[in-house]
């Protein structure tokens, strides 16, 4: 496997606009996992119920426990005096909290009426601030859809929490996304093994291991989809450490290489640390990836991954890209990505949805990248499928997950293979 | 304001969607912003539909809003009738978009289409999913159904099934074989499977079959004002209520009742292994027609007692506390998760028969539990045919209501052996997949008992010679897997150890193990 950057890359790259139908989750969404990371915080969704709806159908698979999220559902009579869906607001608020006393960190998550009703959720959390604290923080972000596209809603939730986080003006480094606990482990064993100073977390497990920010502070993101996030810290006078994502063994290793030069270590310290699991990673990949070589792959626009994941595939399983679509293309942060990623697939920012089901029945790929909502009616037209939730829901990052991550695409291709017949 | 955790319904669109989705030739173009396309999942996921419902959202966006939302609604309705070219469209707002008011059917009209196109008008902050669904349905058969010709033998169409129905498919295929032994054909099904232009012929039955009260009570109303057709009132959920029902229909068309065939619940409750079942108090939620109807059942034909009768939709309430007086208890109307969950806890049913969010709160309480209502679940469409209608919906429902109880025979067993430390009472049942619990204090070491634990004996012959042990980090790391994976990780890393000799695991030990065995 190579480092090097192709011959021929997407850099340059003409990207198709589209504007129509988007079968896509709006920003709330990202509750689902950032309550799982943030124990001790509460999301309290102001909108409708569709909202809570969706959240219900997004969670589906989680255990109806008195969970960390709820939605305060806005009624008539809300909606004809703002006065007075603030009052109901803080009313929901306290009663809400004297019952959940582990609740340290309260989100107001703006939804798309409350934003429609122009609610203004920034005084009011500043209003519940001074009321609430100093035992709880309350912070507001928008997961409307009218605003965020899925992944976005995390982008927002993390940016929110820019401005509390406290200075600093030693070195070191941030490392910006929800990670599940045991990768970020793995990643800290790794980063603090390759002698990277003062590595934290955003977000933090607990509410009150802010991290800090300063002029001395690099910022690394494991997500591609956290650009509001990053320029806020930049604007607090962090530095950005420029890399691919890291995903499978190249990945992590341009990854960690690039995080190491920021703090000026040398390569062969890194090389030291990483030769055991890359090399493992890149045995196991081996294995997994002979399903997936020279197949075809067709990606609809979803969280924002799908440039980095295009690059893995194509890079380190053989697999052959055809159409990579996004909802939204970050074209700094992922220009480190398209330099790697070979040239050949088309390249599509937005969505209309009907015309990128024409092009996938056109091209029929081997295996569609897609939402839910359309995974079992191309399936039943014969096309294979992986469901692009999963890929966010599921432990996919650096050396020790590589082979699971190409594993989630080559689980469909093996179980069309072992159905045979009864599946046609 | 209301906090709400989770919802028993969807908002209005989506019982709009469950019409429009149940039906052919028909599309719905709804004014909504990005995002609300999450209610596809629920029909192409929990019901593994294999299309995609025919709902055309807008999905408009912040910049869109005081600029040109309403062409944005146009061109969505005018691409989506040259694409999917329907007998006839429905138009109407999610939430957002009922805010900035572009009046979608007043758009819709102005494209004139050479197709009906129905305006609906679901006010989204006071209604919710079965509201939506009636008038959707409503609106539907009173802008298509016109007076024709009555069929020359008796016919009747079977209203109320939707898409997303608890088990609305089987019940259909049920009620049509009921029907058809009286010697009454299906005129039509509506909405489920109907097209626009059979909604036209509605006319032509000689009755109304009003399956489900939920969704097509207002339709079945205005059917029988404006075509004089009349409807059947009773449910056929329950081998009475289905008794009745074919009464009902005799009375409507002066047809006999044939003799009944297939039904065995009847013998099932009175044979003996089913004394057990008498007085086990049992608690109800559910939508108010499948919660009657289970409250009917459960008194009159299992032997339960009823100590708790409730439901979610308060369009059923009247029904619902008339029931609920019937049976002497009262009746809990609330669309409150938390709320019905306290009830459950302070009445401490033995079974509680709800939807999928009672078997949550059963699953945590440790009660028994059987689903018999929507919201539902991919649990809820069984690949095999599974009706709650009809005699064999009888048969059906005694068997699933049956099923998570203790059987009759072990439960004398139980009772046998109730000192036995693997039977005790709180051992609970075996078929559950629940490990017996061990009693505190009990006086027997459970192992040595009965015989010893296999697998820790042949564990432990075969690292007599070779210890494998795990080192604490490696442990540390182990501990972070899913619980649901660790098994298994635990032995694989550890029989990859034995292979290469390895006689203490490392971090890089289990790591190593995971990439051998990666597929």
């Amino acid at each position: 496997m190579s480092l090097d950057a192709p011959l021929r890359s997407c850099r340059d790259t003409p990207v198709l606009k589209e504007r129509g139908q988007r079968e896509v989750f709006c920003g709330l969404t990202g509750i689902v996992w950032l309550h799982r990371k943030m124990q001790d915080a509460f999301f309290l969704v102001v909108g409708s119920r569709t909202c809570a709806h969706l959240l219900q159908a997004a969670a589906g698979v989680m255990i109806f426990a008195e969970p960390r999220f709820g939605t305060a559902i806005l009624e008539e009579k809300d909606l004809a005096g703002l006065a007075d869906a603030n009052a109901e607001l803080d009313r929901e608020v306290a009663r809400l909290l004297s019952r959940r006393p582990d609740i340290r960190q309260l989100f107001l998550v703006g939804s798309c009426p409350s934003e429609v009703i122009k609610l203004d959720l920034a005084r009011a959390a500043e209003r519940l601030n001074a009321a609430h604290a100093p035992h709880v923080r309350v912070l507001n972000f928008s997961g409307s859809g009218i605003e965020t596209t899925f992944t976005e809603g995390e982008d927002a939730c993390l940016e929110a929490m820019v401005p509390a986080l406290p200075g600093t003006t030693a070195p070191g480094l941030m490392v910006v996304g929800a990670l599940p606990d045991v990768v970020e482990d793995q990643m800290l064993a790794l980063l603090s093994a390759i002698g990277v100073p003062n590595v934290t977390c955003l977000p933090a497990r607990r509410s009150q291991d802010l991290p800090a920010v300063g002029p001395e502070t690099r910022v690394a993101l494991v997500q591609p989809f956290l650009g509001a996030t990053h320029a806020a810290l930049v604007k607090r006078g962090a530095k950005a450490v420029p890399a691919p994502f890291p995903f499978g063994a190249e990945g992590t290793t341009l990854w960690l290489h690039a995080v190491a030069a920021a703090f000026g270590i040398p390569r062969d310290r890194v090389e030291a640390v990483i030769a055991a699991p890359r090399a493992r990673a890149e045995r196991a990949l081996s294995t997994v990836s002979e399903t997936l070589r020279g197949k075809r792959i067709f990606f609809f626009p979803d969280s924002q991954l799908e440039i980095p994941l295009a690059r893995f595939l194509a890079r380190e399983c053989g697999m052959v890209p055809v159409e990579v679509g996004t909802p939204y293309l970050h074209r700094e942060l992922m220009a480190p990505e398209l330099d790697l990623l070979p040239e050949g697939p088309t390249l599509s920012e937005g969505q209309d949805v009907e015309r990128q089901l024409d092009r996938v029945r056109a091209v029929r790929p081997d295996l569609t990248v897609c939402g839910l909502g359309l995974a079992n009616p191309l399936e039943a037209e014969g096309l294979a499928t992986k469901w692009a939730i999963e890929l966010v829901f599921t432990p996919v990052h650096f050396y020790e997950q590589a082979a699971d991550l190409a594993g989630l695409f080559a689980r469909p291709l093996r179980r069309r293979a072992l159905l045979g017949e009864a599946a046609e | 304001m209301k906090l709400t955790l989770w919802t028993y319904e969807g908002p209005p669109h989506v019982g709009a969607m469950r019409i429009a989705t149940a039906m052919k030739g028909l599309h719905y173009v709804l004014h909504a912003p990005q995002g609300d396309t999450y209610a596809d999942l629920l029909f192409t996921m929990i019901e593994r539909r294999n299309h995609r419902p025919p709902v055309t959202y807008t999905t408009f966006q912040a910049r869109d809003l005081g600029a040109d939302t309403a062409n944005l609604f146009k061109d969505a309705a005018r691409d989506a009738f040259a694409r999917f070219q329907p007998q006839a469209m429905i138009v109407g707002a999610s939430c957002t978009a009922e805010l900035i008011q572009d009046d979608p059917g007043g758009l819709a009209e102005a494209l004139a289409l050479p197709v009906p196109v129905i305006p609906l008008d679901l006010p989204s902050y006071s209604r919710k999913e079965n509201f939506g669904a009636d008038e959707t349905f409503f609106q539907i058969v009173k802008a298509l159904a016109r007076p024709v010709a009555r069929t020359d033998a008796v016919t009747c169409n079977l209203l109320g099934p939707t898409a997303l129905g608890f088990r609305h498919r089987d019940d259909v295929t049920e009620l049509s074989r009921l029907l058809a032994a009286m010697g009454i054909a299906v005129n039509v099904c509506a909405p489920l499977d109907a097209t626009p232009a059979d909604i036209t012929r509605l006319g032509a039955a000689h009755f109304n079959v009003l399956m489900y009260p939920e969704t097509a009570e207002t339709a079945a109303r205005h059917l029988e004002k404006v075509l004089g057709q009349p409807f059947t009132k009773t449910v056929p959920i329950g081998t009475g209520a289905t008794r009745d029902f074919l009464d009902e229909v005799a009375t409507i068309t002066g047809l006999p009742v044939p003799p009944e065939t297939g039904l065995r619940q009847p013998w099932y409750a009175a044979s003996v292994d089913s004394t057990y079942l008498t007085g086990k108090r049992v608690f109800i939620f559910g939508d108010g027609t499948h919660a009657i109807a289970a409250a009917r059942i459960a008194a009159r034909e299992i032997g339960f007692e009823v100590v708790g009768l409730g439901c979610y939709n308060r369009e059923q309430a009247r029904p619902l506390r008339a029931a609920a007086k019937a049976h002497g208890v009262e009746a809990l109307i609330t669309d409150d998760y938390l709320e019905v969950e306290a009830e459950i806890a302070r009445l401490q049913p033995e079974l509680i028969l709800g939807t999928q969010m009672e078997r949550h709160i059963a699953k945590r309480l440790g009660i028994p539990c059987a689903v018999i209502s929507a919201p539902v679940h991919v649990q809820d469409f069984p690949a095999r045919y599974s009706p709650q209608m009809g005699f064999e919906g009888a048969n059906v429902i005694f068997d699933t209501w049956v099923h998570p109880l203790v059987m009759g025979l072990e439960e004398h067993l139980l009772t046998m052996f109730r000192e036995d430390f693997e039977f005790h009472d709180a051992a609970g049942p075996s078929h559950h997949g629940g490990k017996a619990q061990l009693r505190a204090g009990a006086p027997v070491d459970a192992a040595e008992a009965s015989g010893g634990d296999i697998s820790a004996k042949m564990k432990g012959e075969a690292t007599d010679g070779a210890e494998v042990i795990w080192l604490a980090e490696a442990e540390r790391e182990l501990k972070k897997i899913p619980f649901f994976v660790r098994g298994k990780a635990r032995r694989n890393t550890e029989k990859f150890a034995a292979d290469k000799g390895v006689t203490a695991i490392s971090i890089d030990t289990l790591y190593e193990a995971k990439a051998h065995y990666a597929r």
